[in-house]
């Protein structure tokens, strides 16, 4: 059977459409970033990483399947660093083998031991406390993350989705604290006392208590250095400013501190640019950037002796519950599927 | 509103007692071109496949008593809402404007296709601050009722089931309204006026003769409609329904059980390929296709206080799934741009990234749909071409997946092809070249195309059922070969189905957020990640500068596919 010209014109159309954008070779002085964390934000940190040593970041920004997609690409994948903002990522990643043990002597220097993986496959590079939104008129100074469950607050909590790994993160802590059938009887005391549906993000709390749906919410400190920081006028700085923030402790003798999760980096095993990668790493802990992680992105520098931004000092020391991060992230499933049982997202 | 009708006039004079003859049937060329369309597709089911036979069925106990329950029921409750509301949506609105005219019906007829522009998850986003206790719906109550703060008076919360089938119902009408109002303006004329000089009133003409005629054309778009419901997360994310969708996202995302994800996806699969199965089964006796020369009915004109209603009834869709979200999102855009005084140049790359990689997809995805469609036709049970339906059915179940499925499922066979390219590259050059395919945006538009195979398919597919099979049969008793009467007979009547089908495919493709986000190269952004990646970090103000420019990027093509329309239908 002979081709005839329509055929033909299908066969080059399809020809032309699949050859159309053909990557360009690797390049020596680059790195690539795999990041689950939005790469905006630090990316004055990486337009300073590239100016002080030449070496370009290259960004992808992927939210969901960062492990999958660096596991399928193999051998060559281009990845060099991978970036999560969850401890029970970073695991993820490490268990599912995509990630390579690197030392170095500045990472273990300024990174705590508790915040890097003992063997160095991932180290954290800033802290996330999940703390409380509460209305600016409330007269309470003090809270633990059990009093959530107080019926006091009935139709009064806010809280985004108990799947979200932020609040599965504060679950699978409260588990280890206070054991599996304290917390499932926390979180239906919590589920009894919402507002609204758990859902949304973590900045919704301070807009709901500004309009009057709850008084009390859980949300990560950041969120409220960035609306505290806003320009006037904007509605960011309007939810900012009808919340105060109370850093919340758990309840039990053993910790005094409040729940922390992390953003934190780790090498690919296959990195093309591993030297670079590590670099990249160092740069992120410098005094520098790690000033940058604080007063840009007001999140909790991992080094010590770094100056806060005036908003997130104004919530005072931040005293880190001691509960190894290792333990947090092997609780996670259990916490997920608690989230089920009491229906807390229904 | 599936009801088994009985066979009209029209149907029963080409009904299925009529075969189709074997020259009706396409060469091996397209069939086998089908068969590889099918292929390509089946492959992320596949992977799917085994991914789900990876894990072992230990969660289903947790799922079976926590989740299922809950998240079946509010799929279903959310289905049948957004379903009965798009579809009366939809249909209402093709038959107010086909059967009526009233002051500003025209501008409406091309005006109700407007929110197909608009993302689902966009709308939910600028509603829940339009509606929200502090946004200026509620402010107004509040100021006109005297209360002083939303701690006194609240309306409802929009986080709920009604909040979601409410807004998905109102973005989502259009595909209803497109595939109605292209049937109503093209084939109905002469039974509805048959009707109305056999005496039955305008009711019993839309109930009795128009309804049962548009049921394709209404399944057709209803499909979609749903489709996009149930693999909707972004919206189901902001407004806190437990669907489906989101189960699979917590399996796999929080417990990290991708094998349980893939387990509870592939149900989902089967369940849709059922329930299409069963609708294919319902009307399969049903031909629709008609010799006599398309022409538009006659229009009533309706003056005074009917012609009032049927404008607030046509406005009202528009009003609420475009006009209050555009400007939702124009008023954001004007505070941002007054306290940055501009946009960045990573915006216009964007938009420009979107256009581009959009118009590709489109390309692909047209041909493709153009070939599997071609190669099926006239596919009945014990031909060969049954094998070239099959592919047909096989090319659309990429739309019944959710995107991100869809993405993770497609990682394992374009990372494949992509190591077996770099190999033979390797071998035949000496050069060790990287990933081809996902160092560059090939493997975005693979997954656009398998994603939105769907929609190309059934536009085409409802074009051709409309081509009758007689001028077929002539141009081949003329001896035009098979290709030569596809090429001079099909593709110029197909023209305006494969308008519409590109321009649907254009607007869905530019809104793409999940496969984007995963199938992306480096440094590579749409205007979907770019929104996704501002409000991930919570700067929602200049999220609503890209939300606004992919509406306005959709925008475009959305006039033409209604002018498109329009125009056909006259």
């Amino acid at each position: 059977m002979h081709v005839k010209p329509s055929r033909m014109t299908l066969l080059r159309a399809f020809a032309a459409a699949g050859l159309t954008f053909l990557a360009a070779g690797a390049n020596a002085t680059e790195v690539n970033l795999y990041t689950t964390r939005e790469p905006k934000l630090i990316q004055p940190l990486l337009d300073d990483f590239t100016q002080d040593t030449g070496i370009k970041v290259n960004t992808v920004f992927i939210k969901d399947g960062l492990l999958e997609r660096v596991k399928a690409e193999g051998e060559k994948s281009p990845a060099d660093v991978l970036m999560a903002v969850d401890i029970g990522n970073l695991v993820d990643l490490v268990q599912g083998g995509v990630t390579q043990a690197v030392s170095s002597k500045t990472l273990e220097d300024v990174i705590p031991a508790n915040l890097r993986d003992p063997e160095g496959q991932w180290y954290a590079l800033s802290l996330r406390d999940r703390i409380a939104y509460v209305a600016k008129d409330l007269d309470i100074n003090t809270l633990t993350y059990e009093s959530f469950a107080d019926p006091k607050w009935k139709g009064k909590v806010c809280i985004r989705s108990g799947q979200h790994p932020y609040n599965t993160g504060l679950i699978s802590a409260m588990i280890a604290h206070d054991g599996l059938e304290a917390t499932e009887k926390w979180l239906r005391g919590v589920k009894a006392n919402l507002a609204r549906k758990a859902a949304g993000g973590d900045r919704d709390v301070a807009r709901d208590i500004l309009g009057g749906i709850c008084d009390v919410g859980i949300a990560n400190a950041y969120y409220v250095g960035h609306m505290k920081n806003a320009q006037p006028g904007t509605d960011a700085r309007k939810w900012g400013d009808a919340i105060k923030v109370i850093r919340p402790t758990f309840q039990n003798g053993k910790s005094r501190g409040t729940h922390v999760n992390i953003s934190g980096a780790s090498v690919a095993k296959h990195a093309p640019h591993k030297a670079e990668a590590i670099q990249l790493l160092e740069y992120l802990v410098s005094e520098k950037a790690q000033s940058k992680y604080a007063n840009a992105n007001y999140e909790y520098p991992v080094r010590a002796g770094v100056k806060l931004d005036p908003v997130v000092a104004s919530f005072g020391p931040l005293v880190v519950d001691p509960l190894p991060l290792a333990e947090i992230a092997k609780n996670r499933k259990l916490a997920s599927q608690l989230v089920d049982k009491v229906g807390f997202d229904n | 509103m599936a009801s088994t009708t009985e066979p009209l006039p029209l149907q029963a004079s080409h009904s299925g007692t009529q075969r189709p003859r074997p020259w009706l049937e396409a060469g091996w060329g397209w069939r086998a071109g089908a068969a590889l369309i099918a292929i390509c597709v089946a492959a992320p089911v596949a992977t799917l496949v085994w991914l789900a036979g990876m894990g072992d069925a230990g969660h289903w106990s947790h799922l079976i008593r926590y989740v299922l329950p809950e998240a079946l029921t509010n799929t279903i409750l959310l289905l049948a809402g957004v379903g009965v509301l798009v579809a009366s949506l939809g249909t209402g609105a093709a038959w107010l404007v086909t059967a009526y005219t009233f002051p500003t019906s025209r501008i409406l007829s091309w005006a109700l296709l407007l929110p197909l522009a608009v993302p689902t998850y966009i709308v939910a986003f600028a509603y829940l601050d339009v509606l929200h206790p502090i946004g200026p719906v509620q402010s107004l109550i509040r100021n006109l009722l005297g209360y002083a703060s939303p701690r006194d008076f609240r309306l409802p919360d929009l986080r709920s089931m009604t909040g979601a089938i409410f807004l998905l119902g109102f973005v989502l009408y259009p595909y209803v309204y497109l595939s109605t109002r292209v049937m109503f303006a093209t084939q109905a004329a002469n039974l509805i006026e048959a009707g109305r000089i056999l005496g039955l009133s305008s009711r019993g003409v839309f109930l009795r003769v128009a309804l049962p005629l548009a049921r394709p054309a209404i399944i057709v778009g209803l499909s979609l409609a749903l489709l996009e419901t149930l693999n909707d997360i972004g919206a189901s994310e902001f407004l806190g329904v437990q669907t489906l969708t989101v189960s699979i996202y917590s399996t796999w995302i929080t417990r990290s059980d991708l094998a349980g994800a893939a387990q509870i996806a592939l149900a989902m699969l089967g369940l849709v390929v059922v329930l299409i199965m069963a609708e294919r089964r319902g009307r399969r006796r049903q031909r629709y296709s008609n010799t006599q020369r398309m022409r538009p009915m006659q229009a009533r004109r309706l003056e005074g206080g009917p012609a009032l209603l049927a404008m607030a009834l046509g406005w009202l869709p528009i009003v609420v799934g475009f006009v209050v979200p555009v400007m939702y999102l124009a008023s954001e855009t004007a505070k941002h741009l007054h306290l940055t005084g501009g946009v960045s140049e990573q915006l216009w790359q964007s938009g420009l990234n979107t256009v581009r990689i959009s118009l590709l997809a489109t390309i692909v995805v047209v041909l493709c749909g153009l070939i599997v469609t071609w190669a099926a036709r006239g596919a009945r049970p014990g031909r060969p071409a049954r094998i070239a339906g099959l592919c047909a059915r096989a090319s659309t179940m990429g739309y019944a997946l959710p995107g991100t499925v869809l993405a993770i499922a497609l990682l394992t066979p374009i990372n494949g092809l992509d190591h077996a390219l770099s190999w033979l590259r390797q071998s035949l050059t000496g050069m060790s070249p990287g990933l081809i395919l996902m160092g560059s945006s090939t493997a975005l538009i693979a997954a656009y195309t398998i994603r939105f195979l769907a929609i190309s398919i059934g536009s085409l597919e409802s074009g051709l059922a409309r081509i009758p099979p007689s001028l077929e049969q002539a141009s081949r008793l003329l001896g035009e070969s098979p290709t030569g009467t596809f090429r001079r007979v099909h593709l110029p009547l197909l023209r305006p189905a494969i308008g519409a089908s590109a321009l649907l495919v254009f607007v869905d493709t530019m809104k793409e957020l999940p496969a984007t986000l995963l199938l992306r190269p480096v440094n590579f952004d749409t205007l979907a990640t770019w929104l996704y990646a501002e409000a991930a970090r919570g700067t929602y103000e200049e999220g609503a500068v890209a939300a606004l420019a992919i509406v306005l990027a959709g925008l475009l093509p959305v006039i033409l596919l209604a002018r498109h329309q329009l125009k056909s239908g006259h």
